[in-house]
């Protein structure tokens, strides 16, 4: 059965901690973490791992910090757990 | 082929605008100047395909003329005392930016509304700034109709050369009166796109920014300095001036503009009566001809300055001069022109102690 | 960077290092687009100018129109627009951006232009230049953020300010006997025969963020039918100088703002037969 599967990358440096996106996200997916980056935001990381890749937290977020991933995966599922990283330690990982 | 015509001020302006190739012209009517809008709606799209707007207020031509002249194109408007006044914001943004553009003034008597006979009554706010912060416009004061049509090429040749607004200084008087005038032949219109224009971004450039605005206060003076230097290399470069006489002048006047013609008679009446009188006409009013009159005050016994104003450019001169030798005033004002034998009597009366 | 956090992260890497990640360059739906810069918004957290500024960036990149696009940046708090929107701009004097524009696409009508200019600036100092830029029906875009104050300046009365709304400068509510009434420019301008295209929208929520930038889309791809002025309000917050967190400042844009300007088309392009 094919199953979406989605997954977001925030950049957190960029955030500024204003949880638009949670309340824009149907899934419950975000929270606010207990740090901050360095401008001093309480930055948001993602605490579900059951993101669809809908695009709604991307859409309202002001600073344009999330990228949205979506893949419809037919095989067994491989959900990414990655959360609190930023878009650069992504690519590493992948390499 | 030698092309004359016999043409009003304002209509050898405007026909000069269509000849140097310009590009847009934005205005907004006003009394002495209509005709020059007039002119070029009726000629100038047909002839060169120049666009001709003619804008809600003056502040909107100012600002259409800021936005136009960022595209590194040739742009003009042209307005009389109390639109220039409206005007002098955007003319801050326009300079603070380096755009180049033509702006002119035909002065009318102030101040307010005042009246619509001719005045020089602008020459502060066109050369010590006019509006807000430390700017200057590099002006041009033309005495004749034919200098009305040429100082519009030479105005846009400074105004890219230097990335400066070039002011044309004129008055109601100039822009109402008819002479011959030998027209220039037509420039082609501007093809070569300006390095710093925002006319779209290509990839392989930055993008182009046109601004006035910077934050930081270092930035902001160091745009300061930049302007600065570049007046200083205008004032190196652009003085101009007439003599007329001054060779064994025993009494100088100067005067600019329609002025300066009626002080060239004023000291033909002079000399009928044996007395020598010069005529330093400045050409640019920025950059002034500090220098050239300082060397004459030299060779002079006194120097009246005449002016359709309360006094304005003799402070210059009296800077010019620096107390070597006595400058006296005369001027009319509120729209009236003075008379040669009139300014020949205050020279009489205020330097030459009767002699004559 | 924090050297606790680098620890954390690369405890968290390790983590999740044997597991397959989605977040590959093919997988992408959404990321920031080209046309804007990395510079890092200088809008307070939550301010609906960051979505606007992505959105004109959206269409720009998706429309490939980054070499052709000029746009015209205001006073007011998208003053330094320039510095996000990787495109040729320039920054106009106060409520003049409208003149600005129509001086730049008369001379470069091939060029799409566009202003960005908050209701300060379009409504109340520059509604000379707005309407008569409309009555023209100059080809060019004008995107027109309304959260009814001055938020540059620290939160005075706008001339969108909403009846009793309190401001700095209406510390008592806007009493409209004395203030007057919020001005509805899109009202206004939608009368003008010069006018093509004038919508209302809003940033706040995901469905109307994709609805926003269909008509930014619109408002860009019209200027080639040469057909007249597009207008497009963005009915936003300012969560700094209302006084409210940005979520409670969206309810409030939800509650308040919304009912007062209601957001849909107030003209649209006649549909072509063919
Ligand atoms: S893409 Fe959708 S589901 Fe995933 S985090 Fe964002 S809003 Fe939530
Ligand atoms: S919407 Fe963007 S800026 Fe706001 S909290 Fe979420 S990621 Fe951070
Ligand atoms: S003051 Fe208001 S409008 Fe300005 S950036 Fe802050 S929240 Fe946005």
């Amino acid at each position: 059965m094919a199953k979406v599967k989605g997954d977001i990358v925030i950049d957190i440096e960029k955030c500024k901690g204003c949880e638009l996106c949670i309340e824009a996200c149907p899934q419950e997916s975000l929270e606010t973490s207990r740090q901050v980056n360095q401008k001093g935001y309480l930055y948001i990381v993602k605490i579900e791992d059951n993101c669809t890749g809908c695009v709604n937290c991307a859409l309202v977020c002001p600073e344009g910090a999330i990228t949205v991933y979506r893949k419809v995966d037919k095989k067994k599922e491989h959900v990414a757990k990655i959360t609190n990283v930023t878009k650069d330690i992504n690519i590493t990982v992948n390499e | 082929m030698k092309e004359l015509r016999l043409m009003k001020g304002n209509e050898a302006l405007a026909e000069a605008a269509i000849r140097s190739g310009c590009d847009a012209y934005f205005g907004y009517p006003i009394t002495p100047q209509s005709e020059v809008l007039e002119y070029l709606s009726k000629e100038a799209n047909v002839r060169t395909g120049m666009v001709i707007l003619q804008a809600e207020s003056e502040v909107a031509s100012i600002n259409m003329v800021y936005g136009a002249a960022g595209t590194g194109k040739r742009i003009m408007t042209s307005s009389s005392s109390p639109g220039i006044s409206l005007m002098q914001e955007g003319i801050s943004y326009i300079a603070c930016a380096e755009l180049p553009c033509l702006l002119v003034n035909v002065n009318r008597g102030g101040p307010g509304l005042g009246t619509i006979q001719p005045s020089q009554g602008d020459y502060f706010q066109s050369v010590k700034g006019g509006g807000h912060g430390d700017y200057k416009l590099i002006v041009l004061a033309p005495s004749t109709v034919q200098e009305m049509s040429d100082f519009v090429k030479l105005s846009f040749e400074l105004a890219f050369k230097y990335n400066n607004p070039v002011m044309i200084l004129t008055d109601g008087a100039l822009g109402q009166m008819m002479e011959k005038v030998e027209l220039f032949e037509q420039q082609e219109r501007k093809t070569n796109i300006e390095p710093w224009a925002t006319v779209g971004k290509p990839k392989d450039r930055e993008r182009n920014i046109i601004t006035s605005l910077h934050i930081q206060p270092d930035k902001m003076e160091e745009i300061n300095l930049k302007l600065q230097a570049k007046y200083r290399e205008i004032e190196k470069n652009e003085i101009r001036f007439e003599e007329t006489n001054c060779e064994d002048a025993e009494y100088l006047i100067v005067a600019y503009g329609l002025v300066a013609r009626i002080c060239v008679k004023a000291a033909q009446l002079a000399a009928d009566k044996g007395l020598k009188v010069g005529v330093l006409r400045p050409i640019s009013l920025f950059p002034f001809p500090y220098e050239k009159i300082n060397e004459l005050a030299g060779k002079v016994n006194g120097i009246l300055d005449v002016e359709m104003n309360a006094g304005q450019m003799v402070e210059d001169v009296r800077l010019a001069v620096n107390g070597k030798v006595p400058v006296e005033f005369y001027g009319r004002m509120g729209g009236v022109v003075p008379t040669p034998e009139e300014i020949l009597e205050n020279l009489e009366k205020k330097l030459a102690g009767g002699k004559a | 960077m924090n050297e606790k956090r680098m620890i954390e992260e690369d405890q968290h890497f390790e983590d999740v290092i044997a597991e397959e990640s989605i977040c590959i360059q093919e997988n992408i739906v959404y990321e920031k687009p080209d046309t804007l810069t990395d510079t890092p918004f200088h809008y307070c957290p939550g301010c609906g100018h960051g979505v606007a500024h992505r959105l004109i960036a959206e269409v720009i990149s998706e429309l490939n129109i980054q070499e052709e696009t000029i746009g015209v940046a205001p006073v007011g708090c998208a003053v330094f627009a320039y510095n996000y929107l990787n495109i040729d701009m320039t920054e106009a004097a106060h409520g003049r951006a409208s003149a600005v524009a129509t001086g730049i696409k008369r001379v470069l009508p091939e060029k799409y232009v566009f202003t960005y200019q908050g209701d300060g600036d379009l409504a109340a100092i520059g509604t000379a230049e707005t309407l008569h830029t409309c009555n023209r029906g100059e080809n060019v875009l004008i995107i027109f953020i309304n959260n009814a104050t001055y938020g540059m300046t620290g939160g005075q009365m706008a001339p969108t300010t909403l009846p009793n709304m309190k401001s700095t400068t209406s510390p008592f509510g806007r009493d409209i006997a004395t203030m007057g009434h919020p001005l509805k420019m899109t009202d206004l301008v939608a009368q003008l025969p010069g006018t093509y295209y004038v919508t209302r929208q809003a940033v706040h929520k995901p469905g109307n963020v994709r609805k926003a930038k269909k008509a930014i889309m619109n408002g860009f791809k019209y200027q080639k039918e040469n057909k007249g002025t597009c207008f497009i309000e963005i009915v936003s917050n300012c969560p700094s100088n209302w006084k409210m967190t940005p979520r409670e400042s969206n309810k409030w844009l939800e509650e308040n703002m919304i009912p007062y300007y209601p957001l849909g088309d107030l003209k649209i392009p006649n549909v072509k037969e063919n």
